[in-house]
């Protein structure tokens, strides 16, 4: 079963190098462990474009979908037996990287 | 025809949680466990009557459930080949837990996770373990029979999308998380006793007995947990003192002016049994042991002055300690104010305002320390306060008559 684990900030801030060294230690032992699929960290939402093609017609925008003082700042995709692993796991990376997670579970 | 319909009840009362526990298990989803053990109750009480109550009741039900699952998945399955495979559960059973290895167990930590609101974890509980009904639950808690359905339809759309597991959590996150099912149970328990609304009861004994039931099995399944037995002494102790709580007028009557012949001997008995058990084990006593202990010496009082205080009071400062909530200093005040005074006591109320100031409690504690110092216009201005802010119709009505009784 495979969580993705949302990073969600309200800052303009980047990782410290202590965050990001924390967060080495974690990605570490989520590939040790067996339970890394993927992560990665995001650029400032402001760094954003929205394509809307459903009609066939391209529609650009410039910047995010979602303007709100929350962002993703960047995401984990974990394998984890059940919730209380990804819970477990998710609670360790928001340690890691010092910021609020969301986790929520593929289809 | 009466027989017939207590075994039913009995059955019910025995067999229900245990029913739905086992089938989760085979099956994999509440969903289905549900609505099997739901429809094997529904062909009892069709078959029973003229066929008799079957010799092992539990084992009649348990296997009339087992074969309304399957003919579920097996409709299901013909109409929707992607469905069976959903059904077809989570791969591995779940690992042998030796002591507390029950399947009903597994079911309270599922229906208690974390991860649900607190809300939807209380109706699921009733729903799932108690096999209270949905319009049960409902009125219980004096919500839309629909909203009720919809919240534990999504909880139960989670569970299995999120994959909220079905097992005793590990050692680690055993005493977090059974606390969070204490704190369930509590949650039920309280709003039984202290029921809110302008229009219901004052205290729903289903709910109170529900919760204590509920707490009883948790206590068959964990039995060496102190906290678990603090919870159980504790709603005794409070449930023993129900028939003395509400005047046949519907008024609240407050402690020191209770009839304690009218107490429950036998739940003081057993309340008393296990905070002595509890003491005897020598373990430093969490928060509910604490409570349980405050209420054996109320319940152990012939009267308000014969009450041992200073026993309340070391209790309280030991409590404080673990809790340093606000509610908790208001209550320790109440037993100042018998030990050295309401003067006192009044200060240290007081102090509380900036975080209590929308807590009825609060106000009504004020009016009457208020009034024990002779400061009537303050008193009433409290207790109008206060009966702004209660909820419980047997509270306003004490307090209305408090403030009436004030001189002018």
């Amino acid at each position: 079963m495979q969580y993705l684990i949302s990073v969600i900030h309200d800052q303009a801030t980047l990782a410290t190098p202590e965050e990001d060294a924390a967060i080495d230690v974690f990605n570490d032992r989520l590939q040790t462990e067996g339970h890394w699929v993927f992560a990665g960290g995001l650029a400032s939402p402001e760094t954003a474009t929205v394509i809307d093609n459903r009609g066939g017609s391209e529609m650009v925008t410039d910047g995010p979908f979602l303007e709100s003082k929350e962002y993703l700042a960047g995401f984990w995709i974990i394998e984890a037996a059940d919730l209380d692993v990804a819970l477990r796991l998710a609670a360790e990376g928001s340690r890691a990287c010092n910021r609020k997670v969301e986790v929520r579970p593929f289809q | 025809m009466n027989t017939i319909r207590e075994a039913i009840t009995r059955a019910h009362r025995e067999e229900w949680a245990r029913i739905v526990a086992s089938l989760t298990r085979r099956f994999g989803d509440l969903d289905i466990a549900e609505e099997a053990a739901a429809e094997a109750f529904a062909t009892a009480v069709q078959r029973w009557p003229t066929d008799g109550v079957p010799p092992n009741p539990g084992a009649w039900l348990t296997t009339t459930a087992n074969r309304q699952a399957i003919d579920r998945i097996r409709r299901e399955s013909k109409r929707d080949d992607k469905h069976r495979k959903a059904q077809v559960f989570h791969d591995d059973p779940p690992e042998s837990l030796g002591a507390i290895d029950d399947d009903r167990l597994r079911l309270v930590f599922t229906c208690c996770h974390p991860a649900l609101a607190m809300e939807t974890r209380v109706a699921l509980t009733l729903r799932m373990v108690a096999g209270l009904t949905m319009p049960e639950i409902a009125r219980a808690f004096l919500v839309a029979e629909s909203a009720m359905g919809q919240r534990i339809t999504r909880a139960k759309a989670k569970i299995k999308a999120a994959r909220i597991p079905y097992r005793v959590p590990s050692a680690e996150d055993l005493p977090a998380r059974v606390s969070g099912v204490l704190a369930v149970l509590y949650l039920v328990f309280n709003e039984g006793y202290l029921a809110t609304g302008p229009d219901t009861d004052p205290v729903r004994h289903e709910l109170t007995g529900e919760a204590i039931r509920l707490t009883r099995l948790i206590r068959v399944l964990l039995p060496d947990d102190g906290e678990v037995a603090g919870l159980l002494a504790l709603m005794l102790l409070i449930e023993a003192r129900r028939p003395a709580r509400v005047s046949p007028g519907g008024e609240l009557v407050a402690l020191g002016e209770q009839d304690r012949g009218a107490w429950n001997a036998e739940l003081i008995a057993e309340g008393h049994r296990l905070v002595r058990e509890r003491l005897a084990a020598g373990v430093a006593p969490g928060r509910y042991q604490i409570l349980a202990a405050i209420n054996a010496v109320h319940t152990s009082a012939r009267d308000m002055r014969d009450t041992d205080w200073s026993q309340v009071l070391a209790l309280y400062d030991q409590l404080v300690r673990l809790d340093p909530s606000p509610i908790v200093a208001l209550n320790r005040a109440i037993a100042v104010a018998e030990l050295d005074g309401p003067e006192v006591a009044l200060a240290a109320v007081d102090r509380l305002e900036h975080r209590l100031a929308a807590y009825h409690a609060y106000h009504a504690t004020r009016a009457d320390l208020l009034r024990r110092l002779g400061r009537g216009q303050e008193s009433r201005a409290a207790y109008d306060r206060a009966i702004d802010l209660a909820g419980n119709t047997a509270e306003t009505a004490y307090l209305t008559r408090r403030r009436d009784q004030l001189l002018p």
